[in-house]
């Protein structure tokens, strides 16, 4: 068995730091996704070109550079607004906070597209008929396109959630004590590199075998009463 | 207000960083492709021993975070005595290499993965043409099979080069000057976080934009005989 010299509870508390940065950035991009796919599908030029400017250059651009700009980027931000109101040295984002936007915004970006192929999956029609029985465009969403919405976009959220769970990694670079950089302090003491970076490696393997689970499960949940052509 | 000037001043730096993002891009995917080519195919072979080699590398590598394979290749390897005190001791102290080797074994896996997606997409009836004409197993991938199946790969390729560009920024990682590091490097010296990041943020999407351009341009010139009339 690996040898951790009393390292594992640190990997432990990494790895659930690790699950609490994935389920914020995840909720984030699910909200991002929709907005972005609500902003290219409607009639509004601006808001389309808004969400096309924001889906490629984040999809452009290095996951860890973005992490980057997030975090530096909005702590000068941050700052120049607040000089202008007080007499504050210095503000800025948590890393976590930062951490969380920045997957986020990247999780988002790849969403949006998720999100638009599966509204444009769903026939018109049945938009139609339910407002031909008189439901408001409200009700219309939430009732007829959200729950179908769920089932095809999943597949592709599915493995959005599994890249996005391999990309927490980067948020260590900014000091959150998440399973790399757990994994990192382990290293410092213990000067046994490979034991430790192995160790990781399984504990995100693991993570993605459960994830895969969980997804499997879903969408078998998603598409009951859906007859298929072949399985 | 934005500084121009020092902006300017350092630009040649960033370009010998973006020299270096393209130098570990081209040579991580040339060597990926070497790679590519007999996993996707042992992974496609009815011979168990064949087959689960290259699916638990496939596996490892796509289920594990890029910056743990790189650190396990540039930290870890110095773990074992043995590695430390061979002839590949030599290759494995560089950065350079290793961010290679990481990345090369890293898009190996993700391009084997597109590769067998797509011999699996031709149609079988091909392959039984082949043979019936007498074509031997090897003659028919080699001039029924795969020629097709690249075809049918390079659009998810063309992804997969932008996903390696983007995973190359991890180099600045293990102290390599590329356009991320090189940016990290000047704001070391200018203070200048928010607008060197934004530099190099533009050297990246230039480059993406490059590459997403010459992807349409290959795909419709290796299509060319799929196009209609009109």
């Amino acid at each position: 068995m690996i040898d951790l010299h009393g390292f594992g509870d640190q990997l432990l508390f990494g790895t659930l730091m690790t699950i609490r940065v994935a389920a914020g950035a995840l909720v984030l991009g699910l909200i991002l996704g929709l907005l972005g796919a609500a902003a290219k599908l409607s009639n509004s030029r601006i808001a389309r070109g808004m969400a096309g400017f924001y889906t490629t250059v984040i999809r452009g651009l290095p996951e860890l550079l973005v992490v980057l700009i997030i975090y530096f980027g909005s702590s000068s931000i941050l700052t120049s607004i607040a000089r202008q109101f007080s007499d504050a040295k210095f503000v800025e984002l948590s890393p976590y906070m930062s951490g969380v936007i920045a997957l986020g915004l990247t999780f988002g970006a790849y969403a949006t597209e998720v999100f638009r192929g599966a509204f444009l999956a769903i026939p018109a029609g049945q938009g139609e008929a339910a407002r031909a029985l008189g439901m408001h465009s409200w009700q219309v969403f939430r009732l007829v396109t959200l729950p179908q919405l769920w089932r095809i976009a999943l597949p592709g959220l599915g493995n959005l959630f599994l890249v996005l769970l391999k990309d927490t990694s980067l948020v260590s670079i900014i000091g959150i004590e998440e399973l790399m950089r757990q994994t990192k302090i382990a290293v410092g003491f213990t000067k046994e590199p490979f034991t430790f970076y192995f160790t990781a490696a399984i504990i995100y393997l693991l993570l993605t075998i459960i994830t895969m689970r969980v997804l499997h499960k879903a969408e078998i949940r998603a598409n009951r009463g859906i007859e298929r052509s072949h399985s | 207000m934005i500084d121009f000037a020092t902006i300017w001043k350092y630009l040649p730096k960033i370009i010998d960083g973006a020299i270096t993002t393209i130098e570990l891009m081209a040579l991580a995917l040339l060597i990926g492709a070497v790679i590519a080519v007999p996993i996707a195919l042992m992974r496609l072979s009815k011979n168990r021993i064949l087959r689960w080699p290259a699916y638990g590398y496939i596996f490892f590598f796509r289920g594990t975070p890029l910056l743990v394979q790189i650190f396990l290749i540039y930290y870890g390897l110095s773990q074992f005595e043995a590695v430390r005190e061979s002839f590949v001791w030599n290759i494995l102290r560089e950065a350079y290499w290793c961010a290679i080797i990481a990345f090369a074994l890293n898009t190996g896996a993700y391009t084997a993965e597109i590769l067998r997606g797509a011999i699996s997409a031709v149609p079988k009836g091909q392959v039984e043409a082949a043979m019936s004409v007498g074509m031997s197993p090897v003659r028919t991938f080699r001039h029924v099979v795969f020629p097709q199946a690249i075809r049918i790969a390079v659009p998810a390729y063309g992804n997969e080069v932008i996903l390696m560009l983007k995973g190359s920024a991890l180099a600045s990682t293990i102290t390599l000057l590329d356009i991320t590091g090189m940016a990290q490097t000047i704001i070391a010296r200018t203070y200048m976080q928010t607008e060197f990041l934004m530099v190099a943020g533009l050297f990246y999407l230039g480059i993406t934009f490059v590459i997403t351009r010459g992807f349409k341009l290959l795909e419709s010139r290796i299509n060319q005989h799929l196009k209609m009339v009109n």
